[in-house]
């Protein structure tokens, strides 16, 4: 493919608010994960919280849009000028020919909880509840829309927890064939009952703030995130260190809905996939940031799927043990820790992990790396054994 | 006005299921001007999943994959090689019900299977498990506009890729209370088989374009309430001019500010 460039990009995550914070809790290695205190939830786990959400309602005229996910989302739209790019992005392009790709797992699921306990004698919900604004699982790229004004083609992908890594290669798509000239894609996703019991449920969620590719691991913790980028073709004078998407890969298990192929044969597919697109070779990849969400079948697979493909020697890390598995929004949430990556020279570390699995075939990276990085590679697989590699560079 | 450029593909097949509509065959009669009797949606079993994935499926899985099944059959496609793209609004509404009626009852145990039941991209895997396929599997949702919004993605996917694209779009009822917000009165699926290059049998190329015209109704009232009601039976106007077997231009709904112009050629 022809590389894309990422003009703009934010994300906003229990590590912070934007680029600067989430930069500085990477680098000084610390995680954000914390004992459970959300809503009624009564599970002993830890989450990746953002806080402040509870009190930050939409503005009134997005009111029919209102529920965490959303204001998570604008919340996540407010930093580092995001919203002012694509304003000036729609006006070299037209409204029209700017499009929006976004992942999400929970969309507004948290209010349709909630209502639920709030059912009527006859079963009805409340008058209040929003079915289009807030439960769709478009709500949040309706809503975005509305936000940044953008009127070209728009679609929410919700492929469990490879939706927001899938988006780049549908918007990329997009934009090859000259559907759009520009896309604004990312993921957000927040806490919700469903997921944390869900995942409970499965036996997949730590006590402890998970600890991805340890020996001890015993699952997730799950996170929320809004983390967006505006992808556009790259321009001729592309300043030097422009973070650029430079290829994509999908695949499918087609082997289980819930756990991956114990190979990780989609995985390794998806990563091939990538490396074909951007037309690299395994000794090209200088970082690779994981999916590895803590889970022993997840990073076991992955762990084999990576040596097969890259081989074992090149370094990397999951950073779920700061941002806990944020599902539909990691994705998008580690491309752009990705770009920092880049942007900064700096591998970062896979914290709370405290010994490594040594039965995993994986060089993981325990301490922050500084080093000259130019290609990292971010991979995302979810439930129904849909996966997803991407490949991110900077202009030279 | 048409905003160019476009995306093209050939159509190979087509696969059907639909309230008094069980296969594509049937419905093209209906659409080309015969009869229809309208009749709740009769969604077969699936032969091809393995026993313990059939007992995990709901219907609504079944519907999207049996729709998918037929159009890789007319088309005489292989299942297993082909990327997918699966389109809906609500998924499977009745497991979401079911788990929100857990949630807020004093237990809150939800079962494993109606938990990786509940992603939105349930019906992708399940197809790639009684398919074997393991190339690219899409899963999106655009409220209304979600049969758009699959078409563009599949189109996109065969124009770039270039490579032949199943797209599924699926959508189904809620219970009650999601039902009165949300009304969608029967189950219905339509999957196209699209591919890059013309072959013997194909239907039709398809050359599809955002447009601000407004979109195509179906003559026939109860049909044109299946297209208003359903979000994958906004396709119907497409439907009805591929069973028409000529060419023309058609406009389907899209999102709320636009549509999407289908040449049928």
């Amino acid at each position: 493919m022809r590389p894309l460039a990422l003009t703009a990009y934010t994300a906003t995550s229990c590590i912070g608010r934007g680029l600067a914070a989430t930069h500085e809790t990477l680098a000084a290695q610390r995680s954000g994960l914390a004992p459970c205190a959300f809503e009624t939830v009564t599970l002993d786990t830890s989450v990746g919280e953002v806080p402040g959400l509870d009190s930050a309602a939409l503005p009134a005229e997005l009111g029919e849009f209102e529920c965490r996910n959303n204001r998570l989302a604008l919340l996540g739209l407010r930093q580092d000028g995001f919203a002012d790019a694509v304003r000036e992005c729609l006006g070299r392009h037209g409204r029209t020919r700017v499009g929006v790709w976004l992942g999400t797992s929970t969309s507004g699921i948290l209010e349709t909880e909630i209502a639920y306990r709030k059912r009527g004698p006859g079963g009805e919900l409340p008058a209040t509840f929003r079915y289009r604004g807030a439960h769709n699982t478009f709500s949040l790229a309706a809503f975005v829309r509305q936000v940044l004004g953008v009127a070209g083609p728009a679609a929410v992908i919700s492929s469990a927890c490879s939706s927001s890594a899938k988006v780049f290669a549908s918007a990329r798509r997009a934009i090859e064939a000259q559907l759009v000239d520009a896309a604004v894609v990312g993921g957000v996703d927040s806490l919700c009952l469903t997921t944390l019991y869900g995942f409970n449920s499965l036996q997949l969620v730590s006590r402890t703030p998970c600890r991805p590719f340890d020996a001890a691991r015993d699952g997730i913790s799950i996170g929320e995130a809004a983390a967006f980028a505006l992808l556009e073709r790259v321009p001729g004078s592309c300043d030097a260190g422009t973070a650029l998407l430079l290829g994509t890969g999908e695949s499918s298990d087609a082997h289980h809905m819930s756990t991956p192929h114990p190979q990780g044969r989609g995985a390794r597919a998806a990563m091939l996939a990538a490396l074909a697109d951007a037309g690299l070779g395994p000794t090209d990849i200088d970082y690779i940031n994981f999916h590895g969400t803590g889970t022993p079948g997840n990073d076991a697979a992955e762990a084999r799927a990576v040596a097969a493909t890259l081989g074992a020697r090149v370094p990397g890390s999951s950073t779920k043990g700061a941002t806990g598995h944020t599902l539909g929004a990691a994705g998008a949430l580690e491309a752009v820790i990705c770009t920092l990556a880049l942007r900064h020279s700096l591998m970062p570390a896979g914290v709370n992990t405290t010994q490594v699995d040594p039965a995993l075939e994986v060089h993981y990276l325990r301490e922050n790396r500084p080093a000259p990085l130019r290609r990292v590679l971010s991979n995302s697989f979810g439930f129904g054994g849909s996966n997803c590699s991407l490949i991110f560079g900077r202009a030279g | 006005m048409s905003v160019a450029p476009a995306l093209t593909a050939s159509l190979r097949a087509v696969g059907l299921i639909g309230p008094g509509l069980p296969d594509w065959p049937t419905a093209a009669g209906v659409l080309a001007g015969g009869e229809y009797a309208a009749q709740p949606t009769v969604i077969p079993a699936l032969e091809c999943l393995p026993g313990a994935e059939r007992r995990r499926t709901g219907t609504v899985v079944r519907l999207a994959l049996n729709a998918g099944l037929e159009a890789v059959s007319r088309g005489a496609a292989d299942a297993a090689a082909l990327p997918a793209v699966f389109t809906s609004s609500g998924g499977d509404g009745l497991n979401c019900h079911e788990i929100c009626e857990t949630l807020a009852s004093a237990e809150r145990y939800i079962s494993p299977t109606r938990f990786h039941n509940s992603v939105h991209n349930a019906a992708a895997g399940y197809w790639g498990i009684a398919t074997g396929a393991t190339a690219a599997a899409n899963a999106l949702c655009a409220h209304d506009a979600s049969f758009g919004a699959g078409l563009i993605e599949a189109l996109t996917q065969v124009q770039v890729e270039a490579t032949a694209v199943l797209l599924i779009a699926y959508d189904a009822s809620y219970p009650d209370p999601m039902r009165s917000v949300r009304p969608i009165p029967d189950a219905f699926a339509v999957a196209l088989l699209l591919a890059p290059e013309v072959r013997a049998g194909a239907l039709a190329r398809l050359t599809v374009s955002v447009t601000d015209a407004p979109a195509a109704r179906m003559d026939d009232a109860p049909l044109e309430t299946l297209r208003a009601s359903v979000p994958a039976a906004r396709s119907l106007p497409l439907l009805r001019q591929l069973a028409l077997a000529t060419a023309g231009r058609i406009v389907i709904d899209y999102l709320g500010d636009q549509r999407l112009s289908v040449e049928v050629a």
